[in-house]
């Protein structure tokens, strides 16, 4: 069964590029422009995996990561947190918070889908 | 009648029985033992009412009869001090204790800067001062002695046998006052058996007034109630028993007494001097003014029983006293009451002069002594009885000047007008004295000028014309004024004529004393020693000067060696209770006896506190001076020590002051410390979106290249859709670092600025132009108000000027629909300022962020996307610097919605005003 990846931004150009490079992946891509939208689409259709960026308007990335982690109905749900915040404080309070890993932006594009990739076989399925 | 042989006999056994009792005490008191006999809170109380003298005890009835209850306020001014007062005499008592005071010249002289000048004063005054009081008992006792021995009632009521008895009286009174007072030294001054023989004394004193008043009372009228029926008959007295003939001076004597009972020289030595324990006093503020009381309460029935009784027989009141058993042949209370005047004259006289012949040998002999024959008195081991010397000189010089006094002026005064000259003397020391305890300030000349003057006072208005009534000066000094000037007059000074003699002369006196020494203590800044005795007094029951630190500039150095203080002290002091004290003081150091004893300052102390206890605070300090000085060490050398001792003292204050600054400084170094981390916190902040912000259009162009990179064979518009992102974002990239840059310079102050007066028309145009081909790119229609020609030029840099036009035009363009956006920029001039309008009619910006919107990265969320708008190109810098321009060219920068939509941003420049002032 094909895995399905939720992508969270508000920066329209790296929206793109993340929806290219999953689907390219071969996964199925939703997207989401800000925290609202992002836990709304999750709520309706659990993806398998969330591309989250933190610095989001209306519900920030780390809001939506616990609302998600905080519901077991979504326990399967993988988090990647991708952000241009690169503090190591910042990294430690999104893995605090249930991510299951983090990406800096600018990141390499393989490694993201070598990282996604991961995450999406680690669950077993 | 009683035989002159049986009277003189009587009263000379009565005299040295006394003595005996004082000997004995003595005796008792070196001891050690049983000292609870002779050294209790009865014998305390009792020594006090030394205050009751032969004035009171034949005064007060004459005073009586010519006043009724003018009598009284003599004895209300000690009651109020006592009962309501004694805050303050404990006060007093405890700088005694812990000063070892031994004096009331010593007291003052000790607070105001140990001054010997001062000591020198109050001697002189209170010696001045107290003799017609000294001599007012000699005149009692005579006038008693006559009385009793005149042949019949007629020769009582004619003769009062002149001055006969008068100068024999001086004789024995000066005699006992020697024995009493001058057997040794001791080093407190305390005189155990004497105090003892004045207890006795005044029990005496009151047994008799009491004897005789319950005789006159119950023996010979029936009772109170018949005395006071029988005088209300006579005419006279009507009018006796009002307020108004009590006095208009009632506040006055009222005023005197209560600085009486603490300036007197004697009340001091036996209240504060003699003292030996200070709980004795608690007993004392109730007993005193008991004993008063009932000592008082035969005082209006005898002098109503004498009115009835020998009204107009020409007797004297002052002796209804002695006339009453005279007269019915009470020959046993003749005898009682007559020594009863005479315990009271006896007691006066020895302890009056025993305080004043201390303070003449300590505070005026010594001190001349030591200056003026050092070198003679450093060859004497022992000065006990040099000391002991100059003390029975003094109290015989002080008696018989007591009699001349007497013998000159006594005929023409009655006993109370002289005492009261005399309580007058010695209420001059009572403003010092209440502002040496409750005012730290004040200095020697400040005192030194208040006494002076008061006194002075004092001697021109009463002291002066009490000769004159006595014809030693002309009778026109007092009733025309010296030289016949009428303001000058001495009993209505400066045409104050309402107020009788005493009132008067207390008024002025006061006047010029608190005056004089208000004067000279504001205006002279206080020495060191002088604020530190301040403080001692001032503070006597703080914890900051216990009794064994009076807290002095001691003498802590130089060559003095153990044995030589101890001979010292062994000179003043005697060689038994010096040993005594080194011994204890050895103790206390630990030590088994005084041969380990050091020079310390501890022990400098202790031989200062005995000397001073011997000689006075001011002689001790020479005394020290000088031994310290034989064991060459020059006088430089211990001002020196003194001099370090202050500068230790200054030194230390300005350490004080030292650590208070540097806790402001640390203060405000905390405070800036704090500014500097909240500066860093909002750099570390800024730093932190910096990189943020720089990331997020990276991101966009590596993701992309990398793609393109990966997918050859994507097709051709995608690849170039993908390509034309990398392109803007890259161009947002470098205007993102182009404005940190600006900004960062601008907050750092390093921008350069070309201010002008600049014209606004060809800037509006360069800006303009330069947008042109976006506007065509997109499609958004351009509108620009015509710029009148007239329109004066702005105070601008002109490239910072169109960097805001363009800044602000781009980003109205940016948010425009398209198609059909429309930008409108109109230029207008609004007093000294022009008004640059940019309006769009874009979305427009919610309230919320509208204040937020010039803050440096702030983005309207959600504002960079949507409706094809060319996305992400925003910096959230551009409005921040536009606002940072405006405001160096002092205009001011805002936003408000537009009139229909959108946002319409307007920014003000000055006018400038050379062109501006033409055009007003």
């Amino acid at each position: 069964m094909t895995k399905s990846v939720l992508v969270v931004d508000d920066e329209p150009n790296i929206l793109l590029s993340l929806e290219y490079l999953m689907k390219r992946a071969g996964y199925v891509v939703r997207l989401a422009r800000d925290g609202d939208e992002a836990l709304a689409s999750v709520l309706e259709t659990p993806p398998d995996l969330v591309l989250l960026d933190i610095n989001i308007p209306k519900r920030n990335g780390y809001e939506v990561c616990q609302s998600i982690r905080s519901n077991p109905a979504l326990k399967n749900v993988r988090i990647l947190m991708v952000t241009a915040k690169g503090r190591e404080v910042e990294i430690e309070k999104g893995m605090a918070l249930g991510a299951d890993g983090y990406a800096t932006k600018p990141f390499s594009t393989k490694e993201l889908a070598e990282r996604v990739a991961q995450l999406l076989n680690g669950t077993g399925a | 009648m009683l035989s002159t042989w049986m009277v003189l006999a009587t009263s000379l056994t009565y005299l040295l029985a006394l003595f005996a009792v004082a000997h004995f005490a003595d005796r008792l008191s070196r001891s050690g033992r049983n000292q609870a006999a002779i050294s209790n809170s009865y014998i305390y109380s009792l020594s006090i009412a030394v205050y009751c003298t032969s004035w009171t005890y034949y005064g007060s009835v004459g005073r009586a009869v010519s006043s009724g209850v003018g009598f009284l306020p003599i004895y209300l001014g000690p009651t109020i001090v006592f009962t309501l007062g004694w805050f303050l005499l404990r006060k007093i008592l405890r700088i005694c204790k812990t000063q070892r005071i031994t004096s009331i010249a010593d007291f003052i002289a000790s607070r105001y800067g140990k001054s010997q000048l001062i000591a020198g004063l109050v001697t002189v005054m209170t010696v001045i001062g107290i003799i017609p009081y000294i001599s007012l008992q000699l005149k009692a006792v005579a006038d008693s002695f006559g009385v009793v021995l005149a042949k019949d009632m007629e020769s009582v009521a004619s003769g009062l046998a002149a001055y006969d008895f008068a100068l024999l009286v001086t004789l024995v009174l000066a005699a006992f006052a020697v024995l009493f007072g001058t057997r040794h030294i001791e080093a407190t001054e305390h005189h155990a058996g004497m105090v003892v023989a004045i207890a006795v004394e005044s029990l005496v004193k009151l047994v008799a007034f009491v004897a005789v008043g319950i005789f006159v009372t119950f023996g010979i009228f029936n009772g109170f109630g018949d005395v006071f029926a029988r005088a209300a008959q006579l005419p006279e007295l009507s009018q006796l028993m009002t307020m108004e003939n009590a006095g208009n001076n009632w506040m006055t004597l009222t005023l005197l007494s209560m600085a009486a009972i603490v300036c007197l020289p004697r009340q001091f030595q036996v209240t504060f001097v003699e003292n030996t324990d200070e709980a004795h006093l608690k007993r004392a503020t109730w007993m005193f003014p008991l004993y008063l009381v009932v000592i008082n309460i035969f005082v209006l029935p005898i002098a109503f029983g004498g009115l009835v009784t020998f009204s107009g027989s020409g007797i004297n009141a002052d002796t209804y006293v002695l006339a009453f058993p005279l007269s019915h042949g009470q020959s046993l209370l003749t005898l009682v009451v007559l020594l009863g005047g005479l315990s009271a004259a006896a007691a006066m006289v020895i302890v009056e002069t025993i305080a004043l012949s201390t303070m003449v040998s300590n505070d005026l002999i010594m001190p001349v002594l030591f200056r003026f024959f050092e070198r003679r008195l450093a060859g004497r081991e022992d000065l006990t009885t040099l000391l002991l010397n100059i003390r029975r000189v003094a109290i015989v010089s002080i008696l018989l000047l007591a009699y001349s006094y007497l013998a000159a002026v006594g005929g023409t005064y009655h006993l109370v007008t002289i005492g009261l000259v005399s309580f007058c003397a010695a209420a001059q020391l009572a403003p010092v004295m209440l502002l040496a305890i409750y005012w730290r300030g004040g200095t020697r000349n400040a005192a030194l000028a208040g006494l002076a003057s008061g006194f002075f006072v004092w001697i021109y208005t009463l002291l002066l014309p009490s000769f004159a009534k006595s014809g030693l000066l002309p009778q026109s000094f007092v009733e025309q004024g010296p030289l016949g000037i009428a303001l000058l007059k001495p009993y209505a000074l400066f045409g104050l004529e309402s107020l009788d003699s005493i009132s008067h002369s207390l008024f002025w006196s006061m006047i010029a004393n608190v005056g004089a020494f208000l004067l000279v203590a504001l205006r002279e800044r206080q020495s060191r020693i002088e604020h530190i005795q301040g403080t001692v007094f001032v503070e006597a029951f703080s914890e900051q000067s216990p009794p064994s630190h009076p807290g002095l500039p001691h003498f802590t150095r130089g060559g003095a060696s153990v044995g030589s203080l101890r001979r010292l002290a062994a000179r003043f002091v005697g060689e038994e209770r010096t040993a005594e004290a080194f011994n204890i003081y050895a103790r206390r150091q630990g030590l088994d006896n005084e041969a380990g004893l050091q020079v310390d300052s501890g022990l400098m102390r202790l031989v200062e506190r005995l000397v001073a206890g011997a000689i006075g605070a001011a002689s001790a300090r020479v005394a020290m001076a000088s031994a310290v000085k034989a064991e060459r060490v020059s006088y430089e050398e211990i001002m020196e020590v003194l001099d370090e001792t202050s500068h230790v003292l200054e030194y230390s204050r300005q350490l004080e002051q030292k650590s208070r600054e540097l806790e402001i400084a640390s203060r405000e170094l905390s405070a800036a410390n704090e500014q500097l981390r909240e500066a860093d916190k909002l750099k570390d902040e800024f730093m932190s979106t910096v990189s943020h912000e720089l990331r997020t259009p990276l991101t966009s162009i590596r993701s992309f290249s990398e793609i393109l990179q990966d997918d050859p064979e994507m097709p051709e518009d995608q690849r170039n859709s993908f390509l034309g992102i990398i392109v803007s974002e890259s161009e947002r990239l470098t205007r993102l670092i182009n404005q940190v840059l600006d900004l960062a310079k601008i907050e750092a102050g390093r921008m350069q600025w070309d201010i002008k007066d600049v014209a606004v028309a060809p800037v509006v145009r360069e800006a303009t132009q330069a947008l042109q081909p976006i506007f065509q790119r997109d499609g958004v229609r351009l509108d620009v108000a015509p710029v009148p020609d007239d329109l004066p030029p702005v105070r601008a840099d002109a490239d910072r000027l169109i960097q805001v036009l363009i800044n602000l035009i781009s980003n109205a363009e940016k948010f425009c629909p398209k198609p059909n956006g429309v930008v409108s920029l109109i230029v207008r001039r609004e007093g000294d300022m022009m008004r640059f309008s940019v309006i769009d009619n874009g979305p427009g910006i919610p309230e919320a962020d509208r204040k937020a919107i010039f803050d440096k990265f702030y983005q309207v969320k959600g504002r960079n996307q949507g409706d094809g708008n060319p996305a992400g190109t925003g910096t959230g810098l551009g409005l921040t610097i536009c606002e940072r321009i405006v405001s160096q060219f002092n205009g001011h920068i805002s936003v408000v919605p537009g009139r229909e939509a959108g946002s319409e941003f307007t920014f003000t420049v000055p006018i400038s005003v050379t062109a501006a002032a033409p055009s007003h």
